[in-house]
């Protein structure tokens, strides 16, 4: 408030304080008149942004104008049925691998912070492995199994019991193997993010769940864990993207997914770029969807953490209420 | 709450105790290392069902370590800990200590409610299922038995009015009432307290200590490692001075805290209270 005499003071009655007065005098209920100021322009924003939209303007163009490219094509492509039987096969790849990878990568994680040596020398053992090996390799050796191990035996090794056994060939089929490749390898991989995630809760976490006589397992998996969420869930996202697309890896052992029933096609009608542009729409299709899931996905493990928090908690305290009104009602 | 009786007056050891019913925390002898550290050196402890205990002394001296002693986060390296007649950890057969599995140590646990200095609440669980988490799934309670049972002890810490809110958005002092109501959520037979009070701004340490005082006068056994003369003058039955790994001095606060014995004791107090 601007220093004024004690009649100025009483007689602003309801009316606002004329200029600058942020604060409603002591006692007072008169609404804060807001602060009035001309922002700082960012010219430089404005001309950074009229550059960019320009150039992208210029590239559109130059596509849309290009006349190596037909676009005719590239419609009839996208929804061919070679295409979206490449989509499903992708998709199955990605999702079946993925979640190979994060239910093997936690139990990894967890076995490797165990304090018990042999849990931890194993998981230590993977991770060196399928780290450590081409993921290609990985692929390769799955498909060609048979030819190392012709058979597959279910029995007590070197002793020789035998309970059941089947040729590998008909076990491990092409989709079969690009899944235990990739999804194998995925293991090692987000063992480590699991592992960052889990050493990334406060100590005093697990020591407030064993003090209250919570077990080690039930620490893990209901304290620990879904805090570590947090922390996991963005690379994890990158991990689920890059798998979209390494799994056209499976390519070398005649797997059929997006890019490679593509590849065929342009080999016999030479249309590469229109193809490959047909792979890139899909492609960034298909990450939208999994930014998208992967933002909800975040929002739920953030909470505790979050802006609207007091959303959820007003929620819960409605359906609490509703739940007693309908107990006391009974 | 001090005993008036002097022949019933907090002792640090069982030698000639008068009282003949079953301590709650025994604490015999016990040694603690950490590498070449030796952090408690031979400490005996005794506290009787019904008393506070409070655990005064210089950082590093040691109590916050004999704390976690007492409920196992911290295994003993010598001596001997019983709590409610049981050995803390282990098994005795004959002359020979077992190993306790992880399992009989959280069975031990669960009836030993420990507060944090900082806090430590679940913090993607809001105020009510940060209380009623233990006794769901570690004491089998029934959803709605439990949820009663919160909000009950949520409304004794004076917090009824924040139940759904995230630890985040609680203030200290609310955060360390919660943790107590989630540490009572178990019906301990004895509560510990690792310096309740440090973490928090000077203007909400009344809050908590309010509620501790209470729970002291409803008749809780309580160890309490704390900066807070006022609180062990209040509040305690018996006040045990910690320096060293060593118990330099212990007794009933009006013998400790008015009028020590010890040289060190002294020292820590004029220290403490200038």
């Amino acid at each position: 408030m601007s220093a004024s005499s004690p009649q100025a003071l009483s007689s602003q009655g309801a009316a606002p304080p004329p200029l600058g007065g942020g604060a409603a005098p002591l006692g007072g209920s008169l609404a804060p008149v807001p602060v009035k100021a001309i922002p700082v322009r960012h010219w430089g924003q404005w001309v950074g942004a009229a550059v960019v939209v320009y150039l992208l303007v210029a590239f559109v163009l130059s596509l849309a104008r290009n006349p190596n490219i037909e676009w005719d094509i590239i419609g009839d492509y996208l929804f061919k049925d070679l295409t979206l039987r490449g989509v499903w096969v992708t998709l199955y790849l990605t999702v079946v691998s993925m979640a190979i990878g994060i239910v093997g990568g936690t139990l990894l994680a967890v076995m490797r912070l165990s304090d018990n040596p042999v849990l931890s020398s194993i998981a230590y053992g993977y991770i060196w492995f399928f780290r450590g090996t081409p993921v290609l390799v990985q692929i390769l050796v799955w498909a060609y199994l048979g030819a190392l191990y012709p058979e597959l035996v279910l029995g007590i090794p070197i002793f020789g019991p035998v309970f059941a056994s089947a040729e590998t060939n008909a076990v491990i089929g092409a989709t079969a193997a690009g899944i235990l490749g990739l999804g194998l390898n995925e293991a090692a991989y987000a063992a480590e993010l699991v592992r960052a995630g889990i050493i990334s809760v406060d100590k005093g976490q697990q020591e407030a769940a064993l003090s209250l006589g919570m077990g080690g397992g039930q620490t893990m998996w209901s304290i620990i864990l879904p805090q570590a969420m947090r922390v996991i869930i963005p690379p994890m996202g990158n991990e689920t993207i890059s798998m979209l697309k390494t799994s056209a890896l499976v390519s070398v052992i005649a797997g059929h997914d997006l890019l490679t029933n593509l590849q065929k096609a342009y080999a016999q009608n030479f249309r590469i770029m229109e193809l490959l542009l047909v792979a890139c729409i899909w492609y960034l299709f298909l990450t939208t969807l999994l930014s998208i899931g992967q933002h909800y996905l975040e929002a739920y493990f953030s909470r505790g953490f979050g802006a609207q928090q007091a959303d959820r908690a007003q929620r819960r305290a409605f359906k609490r209420a509703q739940r007693r009104g309908e107990s006391g009602a009974v | 709450m001090a005993q008036s009786d002097p022949a019933l007056q907090p002792r640090c050891d069982m030698k000639g105790h008068p009282r003949t019913d079953e301590p709650m925390v025994h604490v015999d002898g016990v040694w603690k290392r950490f590498g070449k550290l030796e952090v408690l050196k031979g400490v005996d402890l005794v506290v009787f069902p019904g008393e506070t205990y409070v655990l005064l002394g210089p950082s590093g001296g040691g109590k916050s370590t004999m704390l976690r002693c007492i409920n196992h986060l911290e295994k003993i390296d010598g001596g001997r800990l019983w709590v409610d007649g049981e050995l803390m950890g282990y098994r005795q057969k004959g002359d020979v200590l077992h190993e306790l599995k992880v399992k009989e140590v959280a069975k031990q646990r669960s009836k030993i409610g420990m507060v944090f200095q900082r806090f430590n609440l679940f913090p993607h669980m809001t105020a009510l299922e940060n209380v009623m988490k233990a006794p769901v799934s570690v004491a089998g309670m029934s959803r709605q038995k439990a949820e009663n049972e919160a909000l009950a002890l949520l409304d004794r810490v004076g917090l009824a009015d924040k139940v759904d809110v995230y630890p985040g958005q609680l203030s200290g002092g609310q955060q360390q009432r919660v943790a107590i109501a989630r540490a009572l959520a178990m019906h301990p037979k004895l509560m510990l307290f690792d310096e309740p009070t440090s973490a928090l701004d000077p203007e909400l340490v009344g809050e908590v200590l309010e509620v501790m005082k209470q729970l002291a006068h409803d008749g809780m056994t309580m160890v309490v490692v704390t900066h807070e003369i006022g609180f062990a003058k209040e509040a305690a039955d018996g006040v045990a001075l910690l320096d060293g790994g060593v118990v330099v001095e212990c007794g009933p606060p009006n013998d400790v805290l008015v009028n020590p014995q010890e040289e060190r004791t002294k020292v820590f107090l004029s220290k403490v209270l200038s």
